[in-house]
């Protein structure tokens, strides 16, 4: 039997690594996508006091920190039984939208979007974020860094600092903002509506109107058929920091609508021997393997998810962008995997127009940002959607709010499952009788690349290329090929 | 061939925090760039493992390593770019003090283990399987790097040159280390980078050396804005923790939680945080002070939050983490009953 190991160790050393195996016929016979890291933080978290866990959970990913921040406070309020006031929700999801645009804004401009604005024939060495600078001009390179820096800047000035932000606590925040920080964010604010429409408009004149790209974003090769998971409000709109969290079936007809407490009912996680990453899935279907399809409990949870799962966006130019994306690739809902990335762009401008919307409102600036509990703690869970995924965070504590158990359910391991299939799919359309096409290495990575995998945020490779390396050997463990990317 | 000199970069068990942080320099990342030559910066641009291996010992000119080390990847990594750089840095809380991930050496493998693949509400694993090194499957074998019982520093894995703090280090504390290198003047090896002074002492808040009569969790109270958090009862790490963050958690009403660390004459970071604060509880007698102490919970996940693997402690022996009794010594047996750790 040929196996070929797509090792993107050779650069992120230890971070992840794909196995295929091969027939004797030298087609596919199977897929390994294993994950080599633990850290430990539910078990390491017991003996703790619930209210330090947004500042010790935050350190499980320094990508979205702001994530695990916002579910563990809301498992606070929770565990506590507290409602923050209003001014303190919405300072947690003004902070958390500005995390938004700056988190969908680098995976656009240099993860994911190279690949299409550059081409995904173009040399390997092109299809980055300098790559789109020499297409679209340089001071779309500028516009990006001022992006990040400007929303880093909000995210500081309400969480206290830019990278593991500390202001949560149960019960709202731990300080407010002056009215001057009010009318700062809100210009940040309008300037990131901005920049989220030109993303839009250059995503259409480089991405749609290119009749290859469409080609390719609804061919087979990258179609997966599942569930699909994502947090709406009452209206069913998506929402990335409160409401219930929504199941659709492969047709789009709702399959469960739940609150964060129930989250055991509905979703079961499987355990295999050869990664350190567990598979969860739906629990009322079971577990049947790596199957697509209405039988098989395999889910999704990425921006494309979450508008399938949804009935529409909140905000009204994020709204007719949804419309539009269904009109063009025939209704809902949508089984291109890579349509994620148009997918998430239209959550940029969601995020930026909710950002306008939250720092308009005069009471964000309110000084009465927390209640403080007085409940004895038990058990909360928290649920926010992360980026890459819905994020649950559970508590139980003893009655001095010290932590007995903790159970988390990170963004990218509901796509674990998913990924490990579009890997399979894309190889499988590519590697026929033990021949294997150079653009392996390429699809391969569109397919893994377009769930933007946070796993304990190691895969993230910034330039837009995850350097990949297959080696194929034959039986005796002998070298016969070895093709590489972005490597040499 | 470039005469900048050469610059590398690498994450091992880390969160990515501190590459985060790097590029935080935003524009002035290209400054960076301008004075070195990057050879390896996995997260961000292009090279392998086997140019680093191609290299002449000592040819990179300064490596800066994040993330702690707790698996064999990690420790083989550490070692290649210790023979291949002139000046390892321990860049960042995790490779500096072992991180906010060290407290996992309050546990043991099996223990995490046990619950995350077993006993979670959420898992289901009717076969009880667990990830192993090596794995039959149908096709052949998969392997896996071993999980480590304890976690360690950068420095008690191969010899370190500098330390820079910080989880993670702010721009300002990027930027004093980059400008150190570039212009020559690093303090003398084995040094801190940062200076040698307090988070209280670039605090805003007003000190008036309160003694206090008990600790109020963070929830229970809304503070006053400008006065010192440890006068008002709340439990602040800035007392005994080195400055350079600019006391940003103290500003937004978060106590100091340490990550940047002990100052330079102090070994044990969780110790000189203990005696601090026993010095400020209003108390005659050592069982009033023990009084006081006693309403702080969770001294050991307190006092050594990203500073554990480095201190005297290490870990909690490991058949008191694994439940079996007697092993412990009476000193770490306390503290780990201190933590609330479960049997």
């Amino acid at each position: 039997m040929t196996r070929i190991t797509i090792d993107p160790i050779t650069r992120l050393e230890g971070h992840g690594k794909i196995e295929i195996f091969l027939n004797d016929q030298g087609d596919v016979e199977n897929c390994y996508f294993q994950v080599p890291e633990l850290r430990g933080f539910e078990v390491f978290c017991v003996g703790r006091p619930a209210e330090e866990m947004p500042r010790l959970t935050s350190r499980i990913c320094g990508v979205c920190p702001e994530a695990h921040m916002m579910a563990s406070a809301k498992a606070l309020d929770a565990l506590y039984g507290v409602e923050p006031p209003p001014a303190g929700k919405k300072l947690r999801e003004l902070l958390y939208s500005a995390f938004y645009v700056t988190d969908h804004t680098t995976h656009f401009y240099a993860l994911g979007g190279p690949d299409f604005v550059v081409g995904p024939d173009s040399p390997a060495a092109e299809r980055n974020i300098l790559g789109v600078i020499a297409k679209v001009g340089l001071e779309i390179g500028g516009q990006v860094i001022a992006a990040r820096k400007r929303n880093h800047h909000v995210i500081e000035m309400i969480g206290g600092r830019a990278i593991h932000p500390v202001a949560a606590l149960p019960g709202g925040m731990s300080h407010p903002i002056t009215e001057e920080q009010r009318r700062e964010i809100l210009d940040i604010a309008r300037q990131n509506v901005e920049f989220a429409q030109f993303t839009i408009d250059l995503f259409h004149n480089v991405v749609l109107a290119n009749s290859a790209y469409v080609e390719m974003i609804t061919s087979p090769a990258y179609t997966l058929r599942t569930y699909y998971m994502g947090l709406v409000d009452e209206h069913n709109k998506v929402n990335f920091y409160d409401g219930l969290v929504r199941v659709v079936d492969p047709d789009g007809v709702e399959f469960a609508r739940y609150m964060p407490v129930e989250y055991t009912d509905h979703v079961a996680e499987h355990v295999e021997p050869w990664t350190y990453l567990k598979f969860p899935y739906l629990k009322k279907l079971g577990w049947h393997g790596f199957v697509e399809g209405k039988g098989s409990g395999i889910y999704c949870c990425t921006p494309l998810s979450r508008l399938n799962a949804a009935d529409g966006m909140a905000t009204p130019l994020a709204q007719a962008e949804y419309e539009r994306m269904y009109e063009t690739l025939g209704g809902k809902p949508v089984h291109f995997t890579l349509a994620t990335h148009w997918a998430r762009i239209i959550e940029l401008l969601y995020a930026a127009e909710r950002m306008v919307e939250l720092a308009e409102d005069p009471e964000v600036a309110s000084p009465d940002v927390r209640t403080l509990p007085t409940k004895k703690p038990t058990e909360g869970v928290g649920i926010v959607e992360a980026p890459r995924g819905t994020l649950t965070h559970h508590y139980v504590t003893d009655e001095n709010g010290i932590l007995l158990e903790a159970n988390l359910i990170v963004g990218t391991t509901n796509n674990y499952a998913p990924i490990q299939m579009n890997i399979k799919r894309a190889a499988e359309s590519l590697i026929h009788g033990g021949q294997v096409s150079d653009g392996i290495l390429n699809r391969i990575e569109m397919a893994f690349r377009a769930y933007d995998p946070c796993l304990s945020c190691a895969t993230h490779s910034l330039p837009g290329q995850m350097p990949l390396e297959i080696v194929i050997r034959d039986s005796s463990g002998q070298v016969v090929q070895r093709l590489s990317q972005n490597i040499d | 061939m470039s005469s900048k000199p050469k610059l590398a970069l690498y994450w091992a068990s880390s969160c990515g925090g501190c590459e985060i942080a790097v590029l935080g320099l935003h524009e002035k990342i290209l400054d960076v760039a301008a004075h070195f030559d990057i050879v390896f910066w996995p997260c961000v641009m292009d090279a392998k493992v086997a140019d680093v291996e191609a290299l002449d010992n000592g040819e990179i000119d300064v490596c800066l390593f994040n993330g702690a080390i707790r698996n064999d990847d990690n420790a083989h990594m550490a070692h290649l770019l210790r023979q291949k750089s002139k000046v390892l840095v321990a860049f960042g809380s995790c490779a500096f003090g072992g991180g906010i991930p060290g407290l996992a050496n309050l546990t043991s493998r099996d223990q995490i283990f046990d619950w995350v693949y077993y006993q979670s509400p959420s898992t289901d694993n009717p076969q009880s399987v667990w990830p192993k090194p090596h794995v039959k499957v149908d096709e052949g074998t998969l392997t896996l790097p071993t999980f480590w019982n304890t976690v360690k520093t950068l420095a008690q894995v191969v010899p370190v040159d500098y330390f820079v703090p910080g989880c993670p280090p702010e721009v300002s504390t990027i930027e004093a280390a980059v400008n150190a290198i570039v212009s020559g003047t690093l303090p003398p090896p084995g040094s801190v980078i940062g200076p040698d002074t307090t988070v209280c002492d670039e605090c805003p808040r007003e000190k008036n050396m309160k003694k206090i009569k008990r600790f109020y969790r963070p929830q229970e109270v809304i503070p006053d804005p400008n006065a010192c958090l440890l006068d008002q009862g709340l439990f602040c790490a800035g007392i005994a923790t080195r400055a350079g963050c600019g006391a940003r958690c103290p500003q937004v009403g978060m106590g100091c939680r340490g990550c940047y660390g002990p100052i330079d004459r102090d070994l044990d970071h969780g110790a000189k945080i203990l005696t601090a604060i026993a010095s400020a509880v209003d108390a005659n007698t050592p069982e009033e002070v023990e009084a006081i102490l006693d309403t702080l919970p969770d001294p050991a996940g307190t006092f050594y939050r990203y500073h554990l693997p480095h201190s005297l402690l290490r870990r909690k022996e490991l058949s008191a983490a694994n439940g079996s009794n007697g092993q412990a010594k009476p000193e770490r047996a306390e503290m780990v009953a201190a933590s609330g750790g479960r049997p």
